[in-house]
């Protein structure tokens, strides 16, 4: 996995709540059975004005112009700034994996839906959660400032503004360590294996069933 | 002792290690697997040279990507992507020892269908998918959970999670459903009440009279719905219904074993006094027939409501998202529901295409024709085992004389990634789950509803209250 420590970068804000997986990446890019290639797929719906279909050539489709991440002052944005409930919607991995092609390494909102979060900590990304008064502050401050950039430091767990303000987040410590670290968690867990073991010797005397071949 | 609710019982069973900063490593029972979110899972195995920690504990089937027209094998998809999808996933499985519910098998279904029906799941496990409506599972008294593909892998290599315990919320619904109101209703009406977000963080137990009331069929609807409240899962405890729906099914217990296990399963309840970091308390009786209106599951209103009026939002973020919805469904604020047109109906989904969903629609059906304004029903069974006992019982002969468009199962229309779509700007009748801008299609304007609201929008032509049909 790759390392989260500290990133600085240019805000693009997305000022819609409620942003759904679908959104984030359609339906139909899903097909891929790859990891890598969504970003120009990233909000398909929003970004273009037709309608996209996977292996097409996205460099000659008609842009929605209006679109946040249309706007030149936003072009090479790499903290996403949005509204509450943002990946809400499907399991899908493949709305992070949209939001890094495309160069995001971290997303601010004042709430997010469970899955997208978790999901995230699993490719390098970093989703962080803060006071809806000071998410409001910050795009104030976005749409007033072009070239506004933000600061997220992992290990000291703030995001810094431009005007030096120092906006803490709270993350969990594993997940911290894992991003600080760049760890693969299945190998960390791998050497749990003998206490694994041990586990299902106790649920297979109390629970046979579930042992099924 | 101290109470416990059933989720912090079904957790605390499945804890493998605590660590000490509050995460845990859970052990998992059971994987449920389709063709969409695991190929890079499988990938993930190869490139590390790793095996499937437990192979029994996988079952595979194909969903998402199947067309629901009939057809033989892999090779008869006529969409490239999708056919390299549904082959990667027969060749994994194939692979890695695995066993799936493949083309032709008449076991072959939604996953969050086919697993309850095989007794694949069962009260007391911990079952995970890499699909968000797996909560649809937490029916059976079981912690059912929707994971991402990392973690799909994970699960694969070690059988385990990394999983910090979630709050408790218990949502109670007492009192009798009137007439015409369904699971579907309910469920719809709770997200009206708590808000797409109002369960994250947390597990949702549904509980109260009119949840006990309902089917097993009827709790899975309920449950696949807690993430359109925000909730990775939601359960419902173990009763006598719960019992009798695991009896004889094909993974299910027998002999001792059957007995041992029902004693088990009898302990997984709430205890009395246990504490719940929130309770929602609802009046089954203030239910009514259920109708979404705009692009997110909360927006949802009862088929006798008008439209609301934006400029009533005091909250700018919710009056914003209003607005917006109101310009992509193309409807205007205080608009009565009934007079919202459809232009297809869709019955299927996870949601709502068990064998008592389709028997509510052919109820309505039966008899009738669908509208001529309406261009296309579409009735999608859940499984092949489902679409078997539908046409045992003549189900299939009732919407197809009606006009109605009897299918093979898969998840089809509920998010278009097969060839059953909308078209942009057509209205959607749909017992699915989610009315997301574009899910049913790019441009497509889903309104979620009941099985039987559903059948009577394709016979009307528009939306009707189901109570007067
Ligand atoms: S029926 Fe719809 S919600 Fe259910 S698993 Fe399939 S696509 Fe997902």
């Amino acid at each position: 996995m790759d390392k989260f420590i500290t990133h600085t970068g240019l805000v693009a804000p997305l000022d819609r709540a409620n942003v759904d997986t679908d959104q984030i990446i359609p339906k139909q890019f899903l097909k891929s059975i790859k990891r890598t290639g969504f970003g120009p797929n990233l909000f398909d719906e929003w970004r273009y004005l037709d309608e996209g279909q996977p292996g097409q050539d996205n460099s000659k489709r008609p842009l929605n112009k209006d679109f946040v991440l249309n706007q030149p002052r936003y072009l090479g944005a790499s903290v996403l700034l949005a509204r509450r409930n943002f990946g809400c919607g499907s399991s899908r991995e493949h709305a992070p994996w949209a939001l890094q092609d495309f160069g995001f390494r971290a997303v601010l909102a004042p709430s997010f839906a469970d899955i997208f979060f978790n999901n995230c900590f699993k490719n390098g990304m970093l989703p962080i959660v803060l006071p809806e008064d000071d998410i409001e502050t910050l795009f104030q401050q976005v749409f007033a400032q072009e070239g506004y950039q933000l600061t997220v430091d992992l290990a000291e767990q703030v995001v810094v503004r431009p005007d030096g303000v120092k906006i803490p987040f709270e993350v969990d410590a594993f997940r911290k360590h894992c991003l600080l670290n760049g760890l693969d968690d299945i190998g960390l867990t791998l050497q749990e294996s003998d206490a694994i073991r041990a586990y299902e010797a106790s649920r297979q005397q109390r629970e046979p069933w579930v042992f099924v071949q | 002792m101290v109470a416990k609710t059933l989720y912090d019982k079904l957790f605390e069973a499945h804890v493998v290690t605590q660590r000490d900063d509050g995460s845990a490593l859970i052990y998992i029972d059971r994987h449920i697997i389709h063709e969409v979110t695991s190929p890079q899972a499988f990938e993930g195995l190869r490139l590390a040279g790793r095996q499937p920690w437990r192979v029994g504990a996988n079952f595979a089937t194909l969903d998402h990507n199947v067309p629901t027209t009939p057809f033989k094998s892999a090779a008869d998809i006529e969409d490239d992507t999708s056919r390299i999808q549904v082959q990667t996933l027969e060749e994994n499985t194939r692979a890695f020892g695995i066993r799936e519910f493949g083309i032709g098998d008449v076991r072959q279904g939604i996953v969050h269908v086919m697993a309850p029906e095989q007794g694949a799941v069962l009260p007391g496990m911990t079952v995970v998918c890499g699909d968000s409506h797996t909560s649809t599972n937490g029916a059976l008294a079981c912690l059912a959970h929707g994971i991402g593909t990392s973690e799909v892998e994970h699960v694969l290599a070690t059988q385990c999670l990394v999983a910090k315990k979630m709050k408790n919320m218990q949502i109670r619904v007492d009192g009798d459903l009137g007439p015409g109101v369904t699971a579907k209703d309910v469920v719809l009406h709770i997200i009206g009440v708590i808000g797409t977000a109002g369960g994250t963080g947390y597990a949702l137990e549904f509980a109260g009279s009119a949840i006990r009331s309902l089917s097993m069929e009827g709790r899975m609807t309920v449950c696949n719905m807690a993430i359109e409240a925000g909730a990775r899962a939601g359960m419902v405890a173990v009763d006598d219904k719960t019992i009798d729906y695991c009896q004889g099914r094909p993974f299910s217990p027998t002999g001792e074993q059957w007995d041992a296990a029902v004693e088990y399963w009898r302990t997984l309840v709430s205890d009395e006094g246990a504490q719940f970091d929130a309770v929602v308390e609802i009046n089954a009786a203030d239910i009514k027939p259920q109708v979404s209106w705009g692009t997110s599951p909360e927006m949802v209103l009862p088929v006798d409501a008008t439209l609301p009026d934006p400029t009533q939002e005091s909250d700018a973020v919710k009056r914003a998202g209003m607005e917006r919805a109101y310009e992509y469904m193309g409807l205007t604020p205080g608009m009565k529901i009934s007079d919202i047109k459809v232009d297809r109906v869709f019955i299927g989904s996870c949601t709502n295409s068990r064998i008592e969903d389709l028997r509510a629609a052919a109820e309505v059906a039966k008899g009738k024709k669908k509208a001529a304004s309406v261009k296309q029903v579409l009735v999608v069974p859940g499984s092949g085992l489902v679409k078997k006992q539908a046409e045992e019982e003549g189900l299939d002969k009732v919407f197809v004389e009606a006009g109605f468009e009897w299918r093979e199962p898969g998840c089809s229309m509920c998010l278009a990634m097969n060839p059953d779509r909308l078209q942009p700007g057509e209205h959607c009748a749909s017992t699915s789950n989610r009315n997301f801008e574009g899910r049913q299609g790019n441009g497509g304007r889903t309104h979620l509803v009941s099985p039987a609201m559903a059948a009577a929008a394709a016979v009307a032509g528009h939306f009707v209250d189901i109570r007067d049909c």
